[in-house]
């Protein structure tokens, strides 16, 4: 036999370093053991409709007229689609350069980013520019193509919330950059104190980092915080002293469960601070398809609207899309339905307000139940779900707990989640896989799961919590008494 | 029943098609200063303390890589075709033409070319489920695309087409293309073997990803080649190591040529991982043999290579397909012999459904720590989209003789087919009756890359315009006519030798026009630049 091909010591280095916890060790093992017949309850990932959640009925509608066009040529079509339905697939098609089978601009298709600037100008009373607006297949893909752009070797910087979704670490490991951490604060609702970014920045400058950009997930995941116009601004003002990008992935704008801070985007208040600072600081805005109430994951429908970013490094990151040739076309649609929602007078928009607004209430719901369920154990305090889809109880491990986990080769909450999983069927993702303070542990589940299953899910929880915490710790049992 | 001639939704689609092109000029192309920002490449002259200090996303402050890497099949000649379609909406005199004829991108659908109404039935279906239970339904679909859309319904978990699925692909579509995988090539295909992705790109930037560390590890490509391998390679920081094809043997691919090369890099220290080939060929068109294919393998499996087989291109009117799958097989090569993963999409062959980002990889003969990150790095992405999932499949297993559907389908399928081996020919004659134009038969694959031997004053002239002798010749050709070609330089060629691309895409009834025109203008542009 000849030479050995490609094996594991001779690929790239930072594809190994890579971790993405979400579909990690917990899954595959939650995927082994639906194989063999136990009930698994998916909460690893933000996945709305793979737990019940049905899709919006008017884009489906829509959507399927376009990928179907003779279906506008039947006299019977409006037999089972609507006319507003019917009205908004002509208006798509008239959009694409040719149907859904055609490629469109590398950019996305010109008059869907002109829908999106509409939608940006309206939610935040500022023009948009739609060649500024790059649509991409889920919003994953935009954050790695600008990061891709951002770092050019290990001496370069990102800054990252701890705890993240690792999108962000995965990417920067695998684009060989260096994670700059910087702490959400637990006890102040996960709240940024502008004086752990200065700590961090100094930190990595030290080492010979150069820092270059900064992440903020607003709202946060897993962690829910919904931002504070104050502390939006004191982020961009940092931005602006420190020369940095700021990256807004704010693809969970739609999913916010209290009314003291409803969602501000980065780029209002960053308009609203004026010049120099708002014709200065460079941004980059994420949103998607896939979550808000849509929940659209598998359409892989996203978008990025740069701000301050010079026309020659756009024609760059436009031609590295051009080589992807172009975005999915269907998702491209859904986008365009999404900031382009019905009008009060259109014949489904009732329709649309019913199952909008259930989703959303329903979200409110189960964000409550599940923040009370995990505070009723003695040994878990959970931060309120301000926004997104996540739950991220932090769990007080006793020490014969942790040391099991070390023999058991284990990091204390992947122990604790196997086990989880294996006495429950609930399939959660540690927090070790989001980044956390040493010596605190958290796990990370998804309120998505049908409200109507949650009173069982979180006894269920409880159970096997207090099942465990006997286990592991002394007079568990009598102190709870 | 149900079918009606795709009437006045096939006019919509036809003046959106028109639409865009010109509404694509509108609205700015990539290559002018955008009207928000000032001339100079900064964002804003009044800002203060940060502005000594290069902003983090600028020309000089990003990634070199991304500076480095080319894509010429969406460049200047494209950006030039539209400004001048502007030109001929605002003034139909502006030029001696009326429309632009774009040849330049295999982007069938844009050029009027129908989907497979089956597989955009079945789609229609898993988009929107819920009518599946009404009665009316049945009026409106064949009865085959509404079991075959229960039937794809039932493999998704919940019947949720909206979900994350696995991030290789929903299991009961990757059987259904293994099964396909294994009809076609006579060998077993492992559904755990197949990566679905949006479109074949993605599959081909995650084996880059994996293989390449540094610039000195190097990856074997056709010349010409489509330059997704060049851009690649170049974004992941490796080295690409060219290969010439034979254009003399209608761009035969010898071993000898591949040994040759292989040594020479390895003389300057860099170590070849990987070799790309891409059958059938883009630009070129060929199809290759299969005792030359056996050549490849055996070439790989001697020197430790990865075999990575593009075989999107595959639609073949006279010269049989065999799969680099099927070859090494036959050989009697299995998954320790052999490391080869095989690239798909639907955006070609007679489906051409190039917007929906449907595609796999087929990856055998590597070691499960392999296989592990291969899907750890597909897992960061979550899945690739769902519909393109469907249509992947659906194209792997199409109608088959007795189902409802089978006739107009092959109907359908047979009529795209034979137009383009029609158009294939009408322009292979048209090229070759050129002076000083030698063009290869169109094999397989959608393009034809026609030699053209330019005069030595015509060469002077493109020097002097400061631009490669192919690309003054096809932006010539396009001012004069409003055909748009894509230059060889775009896709590498021997140097001293100039081609242009040109896909076989465009609707029948022009292809008459664009002979003439462009015999006429061959004839012109000769006639100036002749010794």
């Amino acid at each position: 036999m000849g030479l050995k091909a490609l094996d594991y010591e001779t690929m790239n280095e930072n594809v190994k370093k890579v971790q993405y916890a979400v579909r990690g060790e917990l899954y595959l093992r939650a995927s082994e053991l639906q194989k063999e017949g136990k009930k698994i309850i998916f909460t690893n990932v933000g996945n709305p409709q793979a737990l019940g959640q049905k899709p919006l009925t008017f884009p489906r509608q829509v959507v399927a007229l376009c990928q179907a066009p003779f279906l506008l040529d039947d006299p019977n079509v409006g037999l089972i689609f609507p006319a507003d339905a019917i009205a908004r697939a002509k208006h798509y098609l008239s959009l694409t350069s040719g149907g859904l089978g055609a490629y469109s601009d590398s950019r996305g298709i010109p008059g869907v980013r002109k829908e999106v600037a509409e939608f940006i100008e309206r939610r935040d009373g500022y023009p948009s520019d739609p060649e500024l607006i790059f649509l991409t297949d889920g919003a994953s893909k935009g954050v790695m193509q600008i990061l891709n752009c951002i770092i050019r070797g290990q001496g370069d910087g990102v800054l990252v919330p701890v705890p993240q979704y690792p999108l962000y670490s995965a990417t920067i490991s695998l684009f060989g950059g260096s994670l700059v951490p910087y702490y959400l604060e637990e006890t102040a609702n996960w709240g940024l104190d502008v004086n752990n970014l200065r700590e961090s920045v100094a930190q990595a400058r030290f080492k010979g980092i150069t820092v270059r950009a900064m992440v903020i997930i607003n709202p946060g995941n897993p962690t829910g915080q919904c931002l504070s116009e104050a502390n939006l601004r004191e982020i961009l003002n940092f931005c602006y002293q420190e020369n940095l990008v700021l990256l807004g992935d704010e693809v969970y704008q739609q999913n916010i469960y209290q009314d003291e801070r409803p969602f501000i985007s980065s780029r209002k208040v960053l308009m609203d601070m004026g010049p120099p600072i708002s014709k200065d600081v460079q941004l980059v805005s994420f949103h998607t398809v896939s979550k808000g109430y849509w929940g659209e994951c598998g359409q892989r429908g996203g978008y990025f609207e740069m701000t301050n970013i010079p026309p020659k490094t756009v024609d760059e990151i436009y031609k590295i899309a051009s080589i992807s040739l172009s975005p999915n076309v269907p998702a491209q649609i859904f986008m365009g339905l999404m900031v382009n929602p019905l009008k009060p007078g259109d014949v489904s928009y009732d329709q649309f307000v019913r199952e909008s607004k259930g989703i959303l209430e329903s979200l409110r719901r189960r964000a409550r139940i599940m923040t009370d369920g995990f505070n009723s154990c003695k040994n878990v305090v959970c931060n309120f779900t301000e926004g997104a889809m996540y739950s991220f109880p932090q769990l007080r491990l006793p020490p014969k707990a942790i040391e099991a986990a070390k023999q058991a080769g284990k990091v204390p909450d992947v122990f604790y989640c196997l086990k989880l999983l294996e006495a429950t069927g609930i399939s959660t993702v540690p927090g070790s896989g989001f980044g956390q303070k040493e010596g605190v542990f958290h796990l990370r589940t998804t309120i998505l799961p049908a409200e109507e299953d949650m009173p069982e899910i979180m006894s269920s929880f409880k159970k096997f919590n207090d099942e465990f915490m006997a286990q592991y710790e002394d007079n568990w049992n009598r102190s709870r008494m | 029943m149900r079918r009606f001639v795709i009437g006045s939704a096939r006019n919509l689609i036809e003046s959106s098609r028109q639409k865009y092109q010109f509404e694509r000029s509108i609205l700015s192309s990539p290559y002018r200063f955008l009207s928000s920002s000032p001339a100079a490449d900064s964002p804003s002259s009044s800002s203060s303390s940060s502005s000594t200090m290069a902003h983090p996303v600028s020309l000089n402050t990003i990634n070199p890589k991304v500076i480095e890497c080319e894509y010429a099949v969406r460049g200047e000649i494209v950006t030039l075709a539209q400004k001048l379609q502007e030109e001929i909406q605002t003034k139909p005199d502006a030029h001696p033409f009326e429309e632009i004829l774009y040849c330049n991108i295999g982007n069938p659908q844009s050029l009027g070319q129908q989907p497979i109404t089956f597989f955009r039935e079945v789609l229609a279906l898993c988009d929107h489920p819920a009518i599946l239970d009404k009665s009316e339904t049945q009026g409106l679909f064949s009865a085959d695309s509404i079991e075959r859309a229960w039937q794809i319904l039932d493999q998704i978990p919940g019947r949720a087409t909206g979900a994350y699925s696995h991030s290789q692909g929903i299991k009961g579509l990757r059987d259904t293309i293994a099964a396909g995988i294994e009809a076609r090539d006579g060998f077993p295909a492992d559904p755990n073997d197949i990566f679905l992705t949006d479109g074949a790109s993605p599959a081909v930037h995650m084996m880059m990803q994996l293989l390449i560390r540094s610039e000195k590890d190097g990856i074997l490509c056709p010349i010409p080649q489509y330059p997704l391998y060049s851009a690649s390679i170049a974004l992941h920081g490796g080295t690409l190591v060219p290969y010439y094809l034979d254009e003399a043997t209608g761009w035969g691919l010898e071993v000898s040529e591949l040994k040759k090369q292989l040594e020479t890099s390895r003389s300057k220290g860099i170590t070849v991982r990987a070799l790309v080939v891409i059958n059938p060929g883009n630009p070129t068109g060929q199809v290759l043999a299969e005792e030359n294919q056996k050549a490849i393998v055996e070439f790989c499996k001697q020197e430790g290579l990865v075999l990575l087989a593009d075989e999107e291109n595959v639609y073949v009117p006279e010269k049989k397909f065999h799969s680099f799958k099927k070859v090494s097989r036959s050989m009697g090569y299995g998954e320790k012999d052999i490391a080869l993963v095989s690239f798909q999409s639907v955006s070609k062959g007679y489906y051409g459904e190039c917007g929906k980002r449907g595609g796999y990889m087929e990856v055998t003969g590597f070691g499960a720590d392999v296989r592990e990150q291969i899907y750890k790095v597909a897992s960061v992405n979550l899945c690739s989209n769902i519909s393109g999932q469907i249509l992947a499949s659906l194209v792997m297993s199409p109608p088959k003789v007795g189902d409802e559907s089978y006739e107009s389908y092959s109907a359908e399928r047979d009529g795209i087919l034979s137009s383009l081996a029609r158009r294939a020919k009408t322009l292979e004659d048209a090229f070759s009756k050129l002076e000083g134009v030698t063009c290869n038969k169109a094999e397989g694959a959608m393009y034809l890359f026609p030699r053209i031997d330019l005069p030595e004053k015509a060469i002077k002239a493109a020097e002097a315009a400061k631009k490669a002798p192919d690309a003054y010749y096809c932006q010539r050709l396009l001012a004069a006519t409003g055909i748009v070609f894509v230059p060889g330089s775009g896709f590498g060629q021997v140097p001293g030798t100039w081609h242009f691309r040109c896909t076989i895409l465009p609707q029948e009834e022009k292809i008459p026009a664009i002979v003439t025109r462009l015999t006429d203008f061959h004839k012109s542009f000769m006639d100036e630049f002749r010794g």
